[in-house]
């Protein structure tokens, strides 16, 4: 359990952006071989299955198991979509692979695409990420030169076109069906599941979306194999992944991690404890739609299944880090504006609840409000959780119930010290509003 | 119709469109190109867009409304987008506020009376190891202190 890199290893190699260093330093192996030996799409991924290399978006689902749902038999156009938008509040992992290992997630891309047969890759990135953007163009052109991408690649009989596509600044276009609304021109509305995109996807065929991350672990796991990938995690949980760490901290960045390293040993050793040496007070353990964790609950470890044991989830990585003299009233507050400006508009239980649990959060942080806020809080955010047609709608609730039950004390503080209005009354939330 | 495209960027709207199994898929980025060349997206340009890709302008409205990325009103030279999400909040994003509206005299959404700043806040940039950090155009600058944004503003022709 500690630091490896295999990721990181390519960030700290000047220049690894370029294709002649990358190639250099192992680059393209994994994909040439996996082209010019024919592997079947089977052998593809059950090598991925058996190295446990879990979804690093955030839900952590089994790569190689995604993979396999791709009906064999269907015909016509198969698409692989690179979820590039990299939007969820404290994460920014998938922009350092962008910048300085683009040629990693192209050779990720490469391998995915064969195991499910795809010539065409998409890549969404994430409107404001200029940088990121020009980093895999130039290593799109490299690649195309080079005869890795194109017609024929390395060789073979095996046609593959990557093609990049802006979004355009809207959280909800990570969500893999809104953005393969997104992709298709319309406004990214999620859709109900099923039908899977594995089954009918973008333009309405077949489509596996995998992270930016996710895939740039496969060629990885073809060059190291699949056992030492797996062994280097914990059960379920193969390997390493990067861990972007933030806020009151003394050390912020990205440190990749094996699966399973105890939260302990991040936050202190590797990213040099709270700023200021004060006392921690809370942590988001995987981007701001995880339930907090107070101080007392960061002995557990960075694996899926830990923190989903403890009623929190792993996420996206992005760990967000508040010492003793964070105002958690405010933060919260700032995490349900947040959801409720992103909210696509589509489901009520989200449009309108976001907007009340903000409104209510609002009157709180003001020192407006009453312990029935607080109260009327919790009814509003258990009524949106499994009421959407996405997790938006749970990615807004789970902070305010785990915010309110945590620190509840803290936010009874600010009622009472509010002057009650006259007249209050017991009011329902939607009236109040 | 008054806008239109010079030739390099009509040529360059049949590129996009051939990524594409649907034309639709498209609209992304000609608007992209249509805010680089006309400034901002009107309805006249909507009306443009629309025509292009054989869509209503109606439709071309609804999408140029929902993506925040987009301008549907003129913007000042410079955009600069304030992050003022969790990370940078902690990290002092208030005082990076402040100074701004202090040094240029704009709040969020305002324009400096020169047409030289727009002020945005937006969510998580997607660096917050720099936090607070901002971006003015397409640039991003990180780990601000109140003295360094200071020199930043001034640094911008
Ligand atoms: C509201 C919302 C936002 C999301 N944003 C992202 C994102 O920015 N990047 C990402 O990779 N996945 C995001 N996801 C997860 C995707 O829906 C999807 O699970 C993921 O791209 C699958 O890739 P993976 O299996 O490789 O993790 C988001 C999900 C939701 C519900
Ligand atoms: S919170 Fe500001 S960049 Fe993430």
């Amino acid at each position: 359990m500690a630091k490896v890199k295999l990721i990181t290893r390519f960030f700290e190699i000047e220049d690894a952006n370029l294709l002649p260093i990358y190639e250099a330093n192992g680059g393209y192996a994994a994909a040439r071989k996996v082209v010019t030996e024919s592997w079947p799409p089977d052998k593809i991924f059950s090598t991925v299955k058996a190295a446990n290399l879990r979804g690093l978006g955030g839900a952590g689902f089994p790569a190689g198991m995604k993979w396999s749902f791709v009906p064999k038999d269907a015909e016509g156009p198969k698409y692989l979509v690179v979820n590039a938008d990299e939007s969820e509040p404290g994460t920014f992992k998938d922009r350092h692979i962008m910048l300085k290992a683009p040629h990693l997630l192209l050779e990720g891309a490469i391998i995915a695409a064969c195991s499910i047969n795809a010539e065409d890759i998409y890549i969404y990135v994430r409107g404001e990420y200029y940088q990121p953007t020009q980093s895999l163009e130039r290593a799109i052109e490299e690649a195309e030169d080079a005869g890795f991408l194109g017609k024929n690649i390395f060789g073979s009989h095996k046609n593959i076109k990557v093609h990049l596509h802006r979004g355009a600044g809207a959280y909800i276009c990570g969500e893999e069906t809104a953005l393969l609304s997104s992709l298709e021109g319309f406004k990214g509305w999620p859709k109900l599941k099923p039908p899977f995109p594995a089954v009918k996807g973008l333009f309405s065929k077949p489509t596996i979306i995998n992270n930016v991350e996710t895939l740039s672990y496969v060629p990885i796991v073809i060059d190291k194999g699949p056992e030492y990938f797996a062994k280097l995690g914990v059960e379920r949980n193969g390997g390493a992944r990067l861990f972007g760490i933030s806020g009151h901290v003394k050390k912020p960045g990205v440190y990749e991690l094996s699966l399973g390293t105890p939260m302990r040993e991040l936050i202190f050793d590797h990213a040099g404890g709270v700023r200021g040496d004060r006392k921690l007070k809370a942590v988001i353990p995987g981007g701001s739609s995880c339930p907090v964790l107070t101080a007392d609950e960061i002995d557990v470890n960075l694996d899926f299944d830990s923190l989903a044991k403890i009623g929190s989830m792993l996420g996206s990585g992005g760990m967000i880090i508040m010492d003793e003299t964070t105002d958690m009233v405010k933060v919260l507050l700032r995490i349900c504006r947040f959801y409720a400006f992103e909210s696509c508009g589509q489901c009520t239980p989200c449009r309108e609840g976001t907007g009340w649990m903000t409104r209510i959060m609002e009157r709180v942080a003001s020192g407006e409000g009453t312990s029935q806020d607080l109260d009327d809080l919790y009814d509003v955010a258990g009524m949106i959780g499994g009421n959407t047609i996405c997790p938006l709608g749970d990615a807004a609730s789970l902070p305010v119930l785990s915010f309110v039950k945590k620190f509840r004390a803290e936010f009874e503080a600010k009622v009472s010290a509010a002057k009650v209005p006259a007249a209050s009354g017991k009011k329902s939330a939607g009236e109040e509003i | 119709m008054s806008v239109s495209f010079p030739d390099k960027e009509k040529k360059r709207v049949e590129e996009i469109i051939e990524h594409y199994p649907q034309k639709k898929a498209a609209i992304g980025d000609v608007l992209y190109l249509a805010q680089k060349q006309f400034g901002h997206i009107s309805p006249e340009v909507e009306l443009y867009v629309a025509s292009l890709l054989d869509l209503p302008a109606s439709y071309v409205h609804q999408i140029v409304t929902f993506y925040t990325m987009y301008l549907e009103n003129p913007v000042g030279k410079h955009l600069m987008l304030l992050c003022n999400n969790v990370s940078c909040m902690l990290c002092g994003a208030e005082d990076m506020l402040a100074k701004v509206e202090k040094k240029l005299g704009i709040g969020p959404g305002e324009t400096t009376k020169d047409n030289k700043f727009t002020l945005w806040t937006v969510e998580c940039l997607g660096a917050c190891e720099m936090a607070p950090c901002l971006m003015i155009d397409d640039k991003l600058y990180g780990n601000l202190t109140v003295e360094k944004l200071d020199k930043l503003l001034d640094s911008v022709e």
